[in-house]
């Protein structure tokens, strides 16, 4: 079932796009994105997926291409990262107000300035209130796994929602990791053809994108908190599904040794993995120490969140991007405030690590597990390891 | 002899005579919409979509004819129609092409044209969309771009764009104490088209509706790229009466202010003769509330420019040579 290849993450996650044969691609390269969009190029020229691909002069008008071709009934995926998710921002909310079931993939870097092309989570962080599903993953295989559920999840017809998969720049973009690629067979029994609601075709005449005035404003709004919301359920059955199919298992919140943990660390993304091993050495110097890895960011998973929680006394909520001037990361303002209203919560702390691309080690969060374990900091919200 | 006598088919005086053999009767874009009196907008849209018929889908960027419109739960619209922001209709239009040729390609809509149609005013076209259009243009995208210049940011209150022209007063370019207006001239945009190689760039106005109709049909049918600069009359933003938004659009070509031509492959042709003895462009400016400041230096200082401009055309009308031509001189 499906071939173990070692490649490279950012091509991975462009052969898993053609795994499920979108019809077209709207990309502008920045890195560490770059290897996404050269590759989706790569295989529509070769034909490998017929489809066409279009080379925007922006991501402003890669994301506005996207909206016209998903609206066709096409289906359609782009990329980016850093300052051309906010040079998106703008058509950002409104693909999700257009119920249009765009995936996107993004190779997470740092936001300008000073400019920066490495890893973190600054792009994503200020369009998290865009109304798009945020998958985040934390390896290769996660990445292409990802990728499909992407359709999959967005197409449903409770669902109708763009989805963005978060992978981390360079720390997974441009590693070669083994990865068990689906094959193509496999993916066309998991994933359906696409079957929009309404396209934009004479045949069945629509208009699309009209003026809301106050009296319906609201109501649009609300209504795709719902769809975002309700998300939830599908994802998980998407998940089930694939585990029946492919053997492996997708959660919102993955535990990780938290059983009878006492202080549990919180990480998104690649470094979830440095994590683990760091748990693992902790627990062998007899700290009860666990981690939790958000794997769905919109919609939060608040249930199951809260049920990871269980029994754990301290929380180490990383964060990788600032809320400047804010409570703390982004991370730990969403966590502190989601556990708010229970009886029995654990003392938060927040750390904001690894900002455009600084490295984060084991004995990082060794230190960072240890000088949480009393519940709490010297201040509301610390930069690890960062001088001034 | 004016114009309307001279070339009694591009005016609106036989209307009725050749109308029901060149126009459609059939209405996709409906009354009820929300537009000013004597809006050239709304009815150079209203004769756009007769001439596009209905294998259609319009992308239409934020501007007075996305809201006039499309007011939710109401619709003017009886083609495909899509809406997304100010700056992309361009890029979206492009995505919607690429979507529906992807789709036939794939057996997965019926196998016939459906024609890409990208619309925005002169904000959304020549300044925030330009970057958009400048893309979807040179990547020769199988789409028509129609551009309704009324000279300023109408929907958002008469603020001036790159399209104003030299001295109009606007919201933002105020005829003041001190500075009378707008302080440059007016960018040449289909000119910028016809650099980027598109196969049909034509100017047009609703004054002029089977002229204009006429390039939206030779438009549509280019497979490839078109742009077509639609000059429409705004009483609202140009302070002028409603009824006259029509005679405008003519003192506008008469007086070589906006003359009215289609460069096909390169070459130009003019398409409404223009009288032996241009009208003087005071006549133009006279009625309109905008140019009402206007001294009569100023009024010489425009007028020398639009002869200028008028030459400068006329060169190119009669020395421009399509590329088909070239290449068939070449080769004998
Ligand atoms: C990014 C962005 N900037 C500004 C606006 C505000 N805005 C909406 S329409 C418009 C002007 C439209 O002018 P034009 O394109 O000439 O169309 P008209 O209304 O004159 O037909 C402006 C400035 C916006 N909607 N989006
Ligand atoms: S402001 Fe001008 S362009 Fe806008 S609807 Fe009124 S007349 Fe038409
Ligand atoms: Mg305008």
């Amino acid at each position: 079932m499906g071939k173990r290849v070692g490649m490279e993450v950012a091509i991975a996650s462009a052969e898993a796009a053609a795994l499920c044969r979108f019809d077209v691609a709207a990309v502008y390269p920045i890195t560490p994105q770059s290897h996404v969009a050269e590759h989706l190029s790569d295989i529509v020229a070769d034909g490998r997926v017929d489809a066409s691909f279009i080379t925007v002069e922006s991501e402003h008008s890669a994301l506005s291409a996207a909206i016209g071709s998903e609206a066709t009934g096409a289906r359609t995926v782009t990329a980016t990262s850093s300052q051309g998710l906010l040079f998106m921002s703008e058509i950002l909310p409104i693909a999700s107000a257009m119920r249009l079931p765009i995936v996107m993939l993004i190779a997470n870097r740092a936001v300008s300035g000073p400019i920066n092309i490495w890893n973190d989570h600054s792009d994503i962080m200020p369009m998290r209130d865009t109304g798009w599903i945020s998958f985040f993953a934390e390896n290769g295989q996660e990445v292409v796994d990802m990728t499909i559920h992407a359709f999959k999840v967005g197409e449903h017809r409770d669902v109708m929602l763009p989805v963005n998969v978060n992978m981390d720049g360079f720390q997974l973009t441009h590693m070669v990791e083994p990865i068990i690629m689906p094959e193509q067979e496999e993916v066309d029994r998991f994933l359906p053809p696409y079957i929009p609601y309404a396209t934009l075709h004479p045949d069945r005449i629509v208009s699309m994108g009209t003026l809301g005035m106050p009296e319906i404003f609201a109501e649009a709004q609300k209504s795709k908190n719902v769809a975002i919301v309700n998300s939830i359920k599908v994802i998980k059955e998407v998940w089930k599904e694939w585990e029946a199919q492919f053997g492996r298992k997708y959660e919102p919140v993955q535990s990780y040794r938290t059983e009878d943990a006492d202080i549990a660390l919180v990480t998104m993304g690649s470094m979830g993995e440095t994590a683990e091993i760091a748990v693992d050495e902790l627990r062998k110097q007899g700290v009860k120490a666990g981690l939790l890895k958000i794997k769905l960011w919109r919609p939060f998973p608040f249930d199951d969140f809260k049920a990871a929680i269980k029994g754990i006394k301290v929380l180490a909520v990383t964060d990788r991007a600032v809320s400047f001037g804010g409570p703390g990361g982004p991370v730990f303002s969403e966590i502190r405030s989601a556990l708010y209203e229970e009886a029995v919560r654990p003392a938060i702390v927040n750390y904001i690590i690894g900002l455009g691309g600084r490295d984060v080690q084991v004995e990082d969060f060794i230190a960072m597990v240890k000088k949480a374990s009393g519940g709490k900091l010297s201040e509301p919200y610390e930069f690890y390891g960062v001088r001034g | 002899m004016n114009t309307a006598m001279k070339n009694p088919k591009n005016v609106i005086e036989n209307f009725d005579l050749y109308a029901p053999k060149l126009v459609s009767k059939e209405e996709f874009f409906s009354p009820g919409h929300r537009a000013c009196q004597g809006c050239g907008e709304a009815l150079a849209i209203r004769l756009m979509c007769k001439a596009l018929g209905k294998d259609t889908v319009i992308t239409n960027a934020t501007g007075c004819m996305e809201v006039i419109s499309s007011l939710y739960p109401t619709t003017a619209w009886n083609l495909p129609w899509i809406h997304v922001a100010f700056p992309n209709s361009a890029a979206v239009g492009s995505g919607v092409e690429a979507g529906l040729k992807a789709l036939r390609r794939k057996g997965k809509i019926a196998d016939r044209r459906v024609k890409s149609v990208a619309i925005g005013g002169d904000g959304g076209t020549m300044d925030i969309g330009f970057q958009a259009l400048s893309g979807a243009m040179e990547r020769c995208h199988d789409m028509l771009y129609v551009c309704f210049d009324n000279e300023a940011y109408m929907n958002t209150g008469i603020q001036r764009s790159s399209g104003t022209p030299f001295l109009a007063s606007t919201t933002t370019a105020p005829a003041g104490k001190k500075i009378p207006g707008n302080q440059v001239w007016k960018k040449n945009l289909p000119e910028i088209m016809v650099a980027h190689n598109v196969a049909y760039v034509a100017t047009a106005t609703p004054s002029y509706p089977i002229d204009f109709m006429n390039k939206v049909k030779k438009a549509r049918q280019i497979k490839g790229p078109a742009y077509i600069h639609c000059f429409v009359a705004c009483p609202t933003g140009w302070r002028s009466t409603s009824e006259t938004c029509i005679q405008l659009g003519r003192l506008a070509n008469e007086t070589g202010i906006f003359p009215l031509y289609e460069v096909e492959d390169g070459k130009y042709r003019l398409t409404v003769e223009v009288p032996e003895k241009r009208r003087p462009v005071q006549d133009y400016l006279k009625g309109q509330g905008r140019f009402r400041h206007l001294t009569p230096d100023q009024i010489q200082v425009i007028q020398e420019r639009i002869d200028i401009e008028w030459e400068t055309l006329m060169i190119k009308i009669e020395h421009s040579r399509s590329k088909e031509s070239l290449r068939a001189r070449r080769s004998r």
